[in-house]
Formats: C-alpha cells, structure tokens, sequence
C-alpha cells in the first residue's frame, strides 16, 4: 500500500543549534512495521512527528509512496496517528470520536457507520461505543486511540508510544494484539519507543537512534547479533552486553590475567586510533561460568536476580583500570550466592569487538 | 474610647485596641479549639464555623429580613401597605424604564463582553507578545467602576459645534472628523444606555479573556494535534475542540459577569447619576432610599434584585462544582 522515505530530512528547532533529528535517511518498506527506539531525547518522536506533518522539516525531505509529502499538511498526508496519551476527544462518545474523521470527509452515514463497527468488533470495543472517554480504564482508551485509526484506512499508522501508559501486563498483551493487527491489516507502520524489547518483539525492523542520529537499521535479530557500534550495542539487550575497553596486545584483549585472543584482522584494525586500548563486548548469556582457572575472570557476585527461568548474576572483577561491574546469565542450579568468587570465560565465538576511539564494530 | 474619636493620635490607638481586640478572639478561638482536639471534632467545626455564621447573620442575614420587612412599608417606614411597592416597580413608567434598563443590561454584556474576550483569547494565542496584548486588554480590569466612569464621561463628552469651540470628547471628535454633528450622546434614550453597557464590556472583556485563555492553553496539545490529523480546520478546531473543552469556563464567566451586572451602580451613577431614562435597579434603589426618602420603594428595589441574582448564582456555583469534578 505504501512506503515511506526519509531523505536526509533535519529538524532543528529555533534556538538551537543542534539539530533534533539529523539527516535522517530512511527507506520503509510497504507493509513493514519499523520501530523506532533510542533514550529520551534521541529525536525518534520528532522523527514520527515530522513525519505526520505536526513538525516542520528543515531539510531534506520526507516521502509517501514516493509522493513528496514535505510541506503538506498533516491531514492531506493520509495517515493516522495513536498518541502516548491517546489524545481522545474528551466530550464525544466512543463512537463519535472513531467516526469523527470520516464525518469531516463527508463519508456518507451508513459507510461510517460500517467502519466504526468493524473496528469496534476488531478491538473489542461494540460494548463501549456509547460511554465517553472518561469512563474507560487505561487499556478500553488504548484501544478506542487503535480504533480511531483504523477507522479512516489510512496509508500509514504512526504510533508514538503507545504502550507506555499501561501496566506492565497489559502492555505486554497489547504489544502483540497490535503486533497481529498490523500483520492483518498489512498497513505500513511506524512505531516509536524506549523500550528496546517493544522494538525487539514488534519490528520487522528497527531504526536505533541517539542525539538525532540514526545509529543502525536492521532486523531484530541482526542488530542483536551484529550491533554496529558500541551504543547500538549496549542499548539492545536486557541485561545489558558487557562491554569494557582493555588494552589491546599482539594477540588480543586484556582482561586482567585473562586474554582474550582476536584476530589478527581485528587487533589490525582496534590499533588505528584505539589509543592501544579495544573495547570488547560480551552478552550475557555469552559467557560460560567454569571452575577455578588461571583463563577465567574472577568475579566477586554482588547480586544474584532468579528470574524462575534462568538467573542473572551481577557482580564485579579487579582489572588494572579499576573495578568493573559485569553481569552474566546462569542457569538456576548454578545459581551462586552473593559475596561468592565466580570464574566465568567469555565465549569467543559471540565476542562483540569495537574499535575504542571510533566505537565501531571491527 | 470606643465611640467617638476625634484627634489623629485617638483613632490610632483606637485602631490598636481593635487589632489587640481581634488577636484576642482568634487566639482564644484557636486555644479552645486546641482543647477539644481529637475528642469531638464536631465542637471544633462549630467552633471555627462560629465567626463566620456570626458575621453572616449579623452582615447578611439580619440585613436582609429586615430589608424583605421594611419592602412592605411606605416610604416612612411607618405604614404597613403590602404589596403595593412592587405593584410599583412593575407598573409605574419610570420603574418599568429601570427595568428595561436592567434587561438591556443584563442581556447585552455578559455575552458581548465574553464574546469579545473569547475572540481576543483565540487571536492573542501563541502570537508574538502574547501577554503584552493581554496586559492592553486587562489593564481596564485594574481600574475601579467609578474611574471607568469618569474616563468614559470625557470620552462621550459634547461641546456644541460653534465657531472656534473645540471637542473635548474622543467619540465626538470622532464624529466631527467624519464630517459629522457632534451629538450629546448621553441624553437620547435608549441609546444612552448601550454606552453605558460599553463602558461596563470595556471592564469585563479582560476578565473574560483572562478565565477564558487559562482554559484554551488547558486544552492538552496532543488532542489538537490529533484533530489537525483528523483533517479539522481552523472553524472545525474552535467548533470541535476549543469549545466543547471551555464550555464550563464560558458559562462560568458568563454568569459570573451577569451577576456583576446586575448590580451595576457606580458607572450609571458616575455617567448620568440615572437620569435621561438610564437608571438601572441598583441605582434606583439607592436614589429612591437616599434622595427621594422613599425606604419603602428602595427595599423593595433591593429585594427585587437580590431575587435575579439569586437564580444566577445557583447555577453559577453549579457550574464551578461540575468543572471541578
């Protein structure tokens, strides 16, 4: 049905002189379901924003279906928008606020009427077409915001945040209810969040963000097994990867005691502007917790999570540079206690190594 | 001591036995209301409460029967004549003229004042100096009826159009410039009543625009947004948006400003003390009890218009208590 291009499109707000989204390029598939993710302040909202037409592009420009939507205004852009607060019409009916678009296009009755029944169907929702907002719980307005959506077939879903006023539960539920919705109803969809795991379960793919630069774009899985640069790779991912930046030998990496061996490629290109150092990345399901050895990092536990299924186990090493914190998953039999020494070895097949000036993945 | 003071030094010592005598109720109210705490808070409420009936019955209360009894009296207060004060004001010419008045009154201001000041509220949003635009339209707020009136007088005032006589009036000036005669703008009635009724717009329309631009920057940004998305236009967004979220803030100033006009005194009694067929209930009332020595005709003035403010009132307060809700 439609794709969308971002091309080198800027947003920098009066007053400032650093742009909130940077020479954003981007291409969107049709039928895709992009996720959008970075901390606060990353410029992925004013991305979506800019997107709809409720934010100025200072350059560049912005595409639907190839058709150049830059300086249209947002309801001639064919797109609808599901708000972090839901943004529901507080005085109308459930029903009056899901018809209301369509009413202002002049569909004839009977074709709203059809529409809003069928989405109220979709979600859930037939119960609840008479009452007001205000008498729904968290979840009902979530799902009247979906539906209001839904109702005007539009080219391209936004959704900025659409999760993060629900209880944890409930968000996890609607996560994939909104997940499937888009899979049957085949819109293109642009999704904005926080939270990296929203991104890892919802996208097809997902577009990493930080101080209004695009970091990385790619499949879940991808940007899990091949982040790109070091922030890419400590922001995806719960526990977060241990990544730490050690001196850097003929042979490999420094971890106190424990070596580290790289390839000759790879201790190749860490020297150009690593300052003698290389930061090296490990997730922590990577890493093995083995027996007392001399090739083993002694780790002191501080803290011990059970997650039922498995366990984290956080805790710090003595390395030359200090103290560091590292974090490794367990399985629940091997559960240590806290104030124990644990030996674990990273393992070198899922090694994530990064240049240390640069942070880009060698 | 208490009663009569004469020289400067008497009534500042006077004023501290007051202050002094003041300290002292509330100081005891407080020690004996310490005393009861946590026993029985029903004594403490009465307790606090007890000034405020006080006052109310002693200021409001008593005021008010005795004024209800006195509208049954003839203008010496001596002879019981039933209901024929308001047989009066109901038929006499001139009574009938004060209730016209007070009609116009009451049916014009409210909503041209609200509605020059919700109009003003929407234009000044988000425009560049936005609360110097407001402050203009504020400022008149800060200025009391009677200087309202006075400033107005001048700004109607006539000079006859002879010769090297000059206008002093702003409006006639005005007149005079676009080739007209200079009029006396506040002797033809009705006329002469509608220009007192700007002066009181003139007043209220900061008052509106004030209330009424909280509640327009109180709309969440998101539901604008939403409708901008929804396909609204500007008149779509007033009509849609704007309204439905400041109805109650519309209706409360609304009322709240018809009440305030009700009792408007000071600029009919300024501009044209009543006469020329301008007189409003407020000002007949106090014509009719302290220049005419009619007490009777005047109490029953009083209570005809505590009876029309009272309906507003209510709903009024309604209206607050549903908006906070």
């Amino acid at each position: 049905m439609a794709t969308v291009t971002y091309d080198k499109a800027s947003r920098i707000y009066p007053g400032s002189e650093r742009p909130a989204v940077n020479e954003l390029n981007l291409e969107i598939g049709d039928v895709e379901f992009l996720v959008l993710v970075g901390p606060s302040g990353c410029g992925k909202s004013t991305s979506l924003r800019m997107l709809a037409g409720l934010e100025d592009v200072d350059r560049g420009r912005i595409l639907i279906n190839e058709k150049d939507v830059t300086h249209l205004p947002p309801k001639s852009r064919d797109i609808a928008m599901v708000f972090q607060n839901y943004a529901l019409y507080p005085h109308m009916t459930v029903y009056e606020n899901m018809a209301f678009a369509l009413k202002l296009r002049k569909t004839p009755k009977s074709e709203i009427d059809r529409a809003v029944k069928e989405a109220a169907a979709l979600l859930q929702l037939e119960e609840y077409l008479s009452r007001k907002p205000k008498a729904l719980s968290g979840g009902q307005r979530q799902r009247v915001a979906m539906g209001r959506a839904i109702v005007r077939q539009p080219q391209v879903f936004l959704m900025d945040e659409p999760l993060s006023n629900l209880d944890a539960k409930l968000r996890v539920q609607t996560r994939s209810q909104i997940a499937s919705l888009q899979a049957k109803l085949g819109v293109t969809t642009v999704y904005v969040t926080h939270d990296q795991v929203e991104a890892m379960t919802m996208g097809h793919r997902v577009a990493v963000m930080l101080d209004g630069v695009l970091q990385q774009v790619d499949t879940p899985r991808a940007l899990y097994d091949t982040p790109g640069n070091v922030f890419v790779a400590g922001f995806m991912g719960s526990p977060a990867m241990n990544i730490k930046t050690v001196p850097l030998n003929e042979t490999g990496a420094h971890f106190g005691a424990l070596n580290i061996p790289l390839t000759r490629e790879q201790v190749a290109a860490a020297r150009e502007g690593g300052d003698g150092k290389v930061t090296v990345g490990f997730r922590p399901e990577a890493a093995d917790v083995v027996g007392e050895s001399a090739d083993a990092l002694p780790i002191v536990v501080d803290l011990v999570e059970d997650l039922g299924s498995d366990a984290n186990v956080y805790g710090h090493a003595d390395l030359p540079g200090g103290s560091e914190r590292f974090v490794v998953r367990t399985e629940r039999r091997n559960m240590p206690h806290m104030g124990e020494t644990v030996y674990i070895r990273p393992q070198t097949t899922a090694l994530h190594v990064f240049n240390a000036g640069s942070g880009i993945r060698i | 001591m208490f009663t009569t003071a004469t020289t400067t030094s008497q009534k500042i010592l006077q004023m501290g036995a007051a202050i002094l005598l003041f300290a002292a109720v509330i100081g005891l109210i407080l020690f004996i209301a310490g005393r009861f705490t946590g026993k029985r808070d029903r004594a403490v409420a009465a307790l606090y409460l007890a000034p405020t009936v006080l006052m109310l019955s002693v200021g409001l209360l008593y005021p008010g029967l005795r004024t209800i009894y006195q509208s049954f009296f003839d203008a010496s207060l001596k002879n019981f004549i039933g209901f024929d004060n308001y047989v009066t004001i109901l038929s006499d010419s001139e009574q009938l003229t004060v209730l016209r008045n007070t009609a116009f009154w009451v049916l014009v201001t409210p909503f041209v004042a609200t509605g020059v000041g919700l109009l003003y509220a929407i234009l000044v949003d988000k425009a560049r100096m936005e609360s110097f635009a407001k402050a203009l339209i504020f400022l008149p707020m800060s200025i009391s009826f009677v200087a309202a009136g006075v400033i107005w007088k001048f700004m109607y005032e006539y000079r006859p159009n002879q010769g090297t006589v000059k206008q002093i009036g702003f409006v006639n000036q005005i007149i005079v410039w676009l080739g007209g005669e200079p009029q006396q703008l506040l002797i033809d009635s009705p006329l002469n009543t509608f220009l007192l009724i700007a002066v009181m717009v003139w007043i209220q329309a900061g008052f509106a625009m004030t209330v009424l631009s909280a509640a327009i920057k109180a709309i969440p940004d998101d539901i604008v947004e939403a409708a901008r998305l929804d396909g609204v236009g500007p008149w779509g967004m007033f009509r849609f948006v704007t309204l439905p979220a400041i109805r109650p803030a519309v209706i409360v100033v609304v009322t709240t400003i018809a009440i305030g006009t009700l009792k408007v005194f000071d600029i009919v009694q300024t501009m044209t003390g009543g006469r020329f067929d301008t007189s409003v209930i407020a000002n007949e009332f106090y014509s009719q009890t302290f220049r005419s020595d009619n007490r009777g005709l005047g109490a029953a003035l009083a209570v005809v218009l505590f009876i029309l403010v009272i309906p507003i009132v209510v709903y009024n307060i309604r209206q607050l208590r549903r908006s906070e809700a």
